[in-house]
């Protein structure tokens, strides 16, 4: 402090930012001394962590080994589901396959014994070209579905959509899926004469010799009562007729298999109906699966499993110690009157408060940034050992969770700084970050409200910041709940980060506009 | 409080303690009802409750028989906000003291610990019955104007609000009796840890840590025991009148757990407070 007290040297501008790092200097030397606030903020740092992994650290249920702990991986490193009911032989260099499917039913589980007739939305049933019998093995398949018309899907997550309309014993739908190299084209016809082109997708480096032929699949029934939405387990049906081939494929029966072995985690077999395939009279086939090919999704179709975000439950309570550092870093000045001696020696109190919104969001980054580094790792380790799923994420989607969780808690901190200066007490300044960052969330995630009075909470109220720790994605082609309380943020995680800085930015400005125009 | 420290001085050791626990008590409500911001943030603490279980009873529908929505708790959410508020109040009813070295004066005063806790205790007590019962009665006005609007009707199995319904008078004043013991827990914590900051953010984390933890927990059985002893959760039980048995623990169990965290709290405040140094 007694550097920051000696007379200011004449104002050249060189001078000026050697003030701005002696303000600087001056306010951390105050922030570094405190012992309490050195003490909380390593607390924040502990019970962030600590928080996170007990929050995560139930054992999973029905014991599961550790064997059972990842989802299959798509050729992009995704999570996917890959069940489906698989009618195959094995295609070698260039290759055609055209089939009429007939029709595409469908069976749900009612409950209580029962069962409903009806394809879901997203039941499939068509031809597929797909590497190896393996899960996650890349793919492309031109299908009907039971809502959605023709489409043309591979690897997992892309979606071309085809002509839409319904198929029935009436009005057929011929199907071809023609290898090229690494180019395989789907079409699609009503009367087998005149195509039309669904589209084409791209494999690179998929190998010469691949598994083809017909499928049926069907994800769970998504049922919207008004005391919430529920699955319920659902088979498809496909009825082909015979198919056409042309080029490498091999001689001898078709053989059927269940590929991975059930439904996944987004499909299941009704009690009364399982998987298989019959080969008609006519050569024709009928076959009959559930599960899905798709990426995974939150929601109850991710089945029992972790997204990275889970682990990082604890930075709310990492935030309410640190909201309650930045208040004080502010507020104390007031209550002691040091603030006095501050702007003594530094007159621009706007410098003041930006020096003490670096330190304060300085040492708020670092803890946020070092608690998710140590969290996320140590917690997918034990919660995969414990038999749990854990969502896997791009190593870009990690450093963004890891920088985001540091800059959440540079909002907060700096927010707090900006709602202390301006209200000058500690208690009512707390308690007002605290509830308008967490309380939001709560409400909007309990349950309690409906779905678009959550997504309003997150949209406007600081709480939208939490949205830059999300990683789970959306698919239009997979049915789930996409809302807050399965984890899904109304805004983009950026954006939702957008408008946490935004609260903070004007905290921040009113308070610098408060303290130049107001006596100390 | 000159008055008092005149009072002290001629009091004898026994047979003078009635009086002057009246005095202390008389103290402590001036002090509380003169503290500048104490009634607005009141104000504050009714008009959130109001506001936002009016909000939530306007944005909750129920479009047929059997929704399964909680007519009651809805009316009552605002609870969760406005207690809040309360935990503020009450901290600042002792850290205020600490912030302007007030608290040498009254234990020059009233130079037994105890019944300066007791005192504010009781005056907070008074203080909170009745404005927690304002918030309760207006928010189920409120909800009880706005739910019928919302398919809250005979036709689907709501009965317009009235506290002459066991369960919904029950709720009523259990949601009171919860205000009040959030206040004595922030009481006793700020009672322990003396500054405002830190008390706010103890009691406020112990109220909403619990229920954002357990939404990642994924064993039902932790996830109820967290519930079970979660202040928050638990106490507002008592706001539930349907789904009782699916309830992680009974209503008013519920609110014998918060009892427990407040009384908890207010024991190790009251042991600081008998040892240290003001």
């Amino acid at each position: 402090m007694t550097a920051t007290l000696t007379p200011r040297p004449p104002a050249t501008r060189r001078a000026e930012r050697g003030g701005f790092l002696r303000t600087l200097h001056a306010e951390w030397t105050k922030f570094r001394t405190v012992r309490g606030w050195v003490l909380a903020m390593a607390g924040a740092l502990l019970v962030t962590i600590v928080v996170g992994l007990l929050g995560t650290a139930a054992p999973a249920p029905g014991g599961r080994g550790a064997d059972s702990a990842s989802y299959p991986e798509g050729p992009g490193g995704e999570a996917v589901n890959d069940s489906f009911y698989f009618v195959h032989k094995t295609l070698t260099g260039e290759g055609t396959l055209t089939v009429p499917l007939r029709s595409l039913a469908g069976v749900v589980d009612a409950g209580t014994g029962k069962t409903a007739q009806g394809a879901q939305p997203w039941a499939k049933a068509g031809i597929i070209v797909k590497e190896s019998l393996t899960q996650g093995s890349p793919y492309a398949a031109v299908m009907a579905t039971g809502g959605h018309g023709v489409r043309m899907q591979y690897d997992y997550t892309h979606d071309t959509a085809g002509p839409s309309g319904q198929v029935s014993q009436e009005s057929p739908r011929w199907l071809r899926l023609v290898r090229s190299g690494d180019s395989l084209t789907g079409s699609t016809s009503t009367d087998g004469s005149h195509w039309t082109k669904v589209g084409s997708a791209q494999l690179p480096g998929l190998a010469r010799t691949v598994r083809a032929g017909l499928f049926a699949t069907s994800p769970e029934a998504k049922q919207d009562t008004a005391a919430g939405t529920g699955f319920s387990p659902a088979v498809a049906t496909g009825t082909f007729d015979r198919p056409v081939l042309t080029g490498g494929w091999s001689q001898g029966a078709w053989s059927g298999t269940q590929v991975g072995g059930d439904a996944g985690t987004s499909g299941s077999y009704t009690n009364t109906t399982k998987g298989g395939f019959t080969q008609t009279d006519g050569g024709g086939f009928t076959v009959t699966g559930a599960g899905d090919i798709a990426p995974v999704v939150g929601g109850p179709v991710m089945g029992v499993g972790f997204s990275v975000e889970n682990f990082l439950v604890g930075t709310f309570a990492g935030l309410i110690v640190v909201i309650a550092v930045g208040t004080v870093f502010i507020t104390g000045e007031y209550r002691r009157g040091l603030l006095r001696t501050t702007v003594a020696a530094t007159p621009p109190r706007g410098r003041v408060l930006g020096a003490k919104a670096l330190v304060a969001g300085g040492v708020a980054c670092a803890i946020g940034l070092v608690a998710a580094a140590i969290t996320i790792p140590i917690g997918e380790h034990s919660a995969r050992g414990r038999g749990f799923h854990v969502f896997p994420v791009t190593s870009a989607t990690d450093v963004r969770v890891m920088v985001g969780t540091g800059l959440l808690c540079v909002a907060a901190a700096v927010l707090a700084l900006g709602v202390g200066a301006l209200l000058r007490r500690s208690g009512a300044a707390v308690a007002l970050v605290i509830a308008s960052i967490v309380l939001p969330f709560l409400l909007a995630t309990s349950g309690v409200l409906p779905p678009g009075a959550s997504e309003w909470l997150l949209r406007v109220t600081p709480a939208a910041g939490f949205a830059i720790q999300q990683t789970l994605p959306r698919y239009a082609q997979v049915l789930s709940v996409y809302e807050p309380s399965t984890g899904y943020y109304p805004l983009a995680p950026w954006a939702g980060l957008a408008v946490l800085c935004g609260y903070a930015a004007l905290a921040f400005g009113l308070a610098v506009v408060r303290l130049r125009g107001r006596d100390v | 409080m000159s008055v008092l420290s005149g009072a002290r001085l001629t009091s004898t050791a026994n047979g003078a303690w009635r009086g002057d626990f009246g005095r202390a008590l008389r103290a402590e409500w001036t002090k509380l009802r003169t503290a500048g911001e104490m009634g607005r943030l009141l104000l504050l603490a009714v008009g959130l409750t109001v506001a936002v279980g009016g909000g939530t009873a306007k944005a909750v529908k129920c479009p047929d028989a059997g929704c399964g929505q909680d007519a009651v708790k809805l009316a009552l959410t605002g609870v969760t906000v406005g207690q809040a508020v309360i935990a503020v109040f009450a901290v600042l009813a002792v850290s205020g003291e600490y912030g302007t070295g007030m608290i040498h004066t009254t234990l020059t005063a009233v130079p037994n610990r105890i019944t300066v806790l007791t005192t504010k205790a009781t005056v907070l007590t008074t203080v909170i019955l009745a404005s927690g019962t304002a918030a309760v009665l207006a928010s189920l006005l409120v909800g009880r104007s706005i739910l019928p609007g919302n398919g809250f009707t005979e036709a689907h199995g709501y009965a317009p609000l009235s506290l002459a319904d066991g369960p919904t008078l029950r709720a009523a004043v259990g949601s009171v009796l919860y205000l009040v013991l959030i206040a004595l827990l922030g009481l006793g914590v700020a009672t322990a840890v003396r500054e405002a900051a830190t008390a706010i953010g103890i009691v406020l984390g112990l109220l909403y840590l619990f229920p954002v933890v357990t939404q990642v927990v994924n064993d039902p059985e932790w996830q109820r025991h967290l519930q079970q002893i979660s202040p928050m959760t638990a106490g507002l039980a008592v706001q539930a009148t349907v789904h009782l048995h699916e309830l992680p623990i009974g209503p008013w169990a519920g609110l014998g757990v918060l009892a427990a965290w407040a009384a908890a709290a207010l024991l190790v405040g009251s042991l600081l407070l008998h040892r240290r140094d003001a």
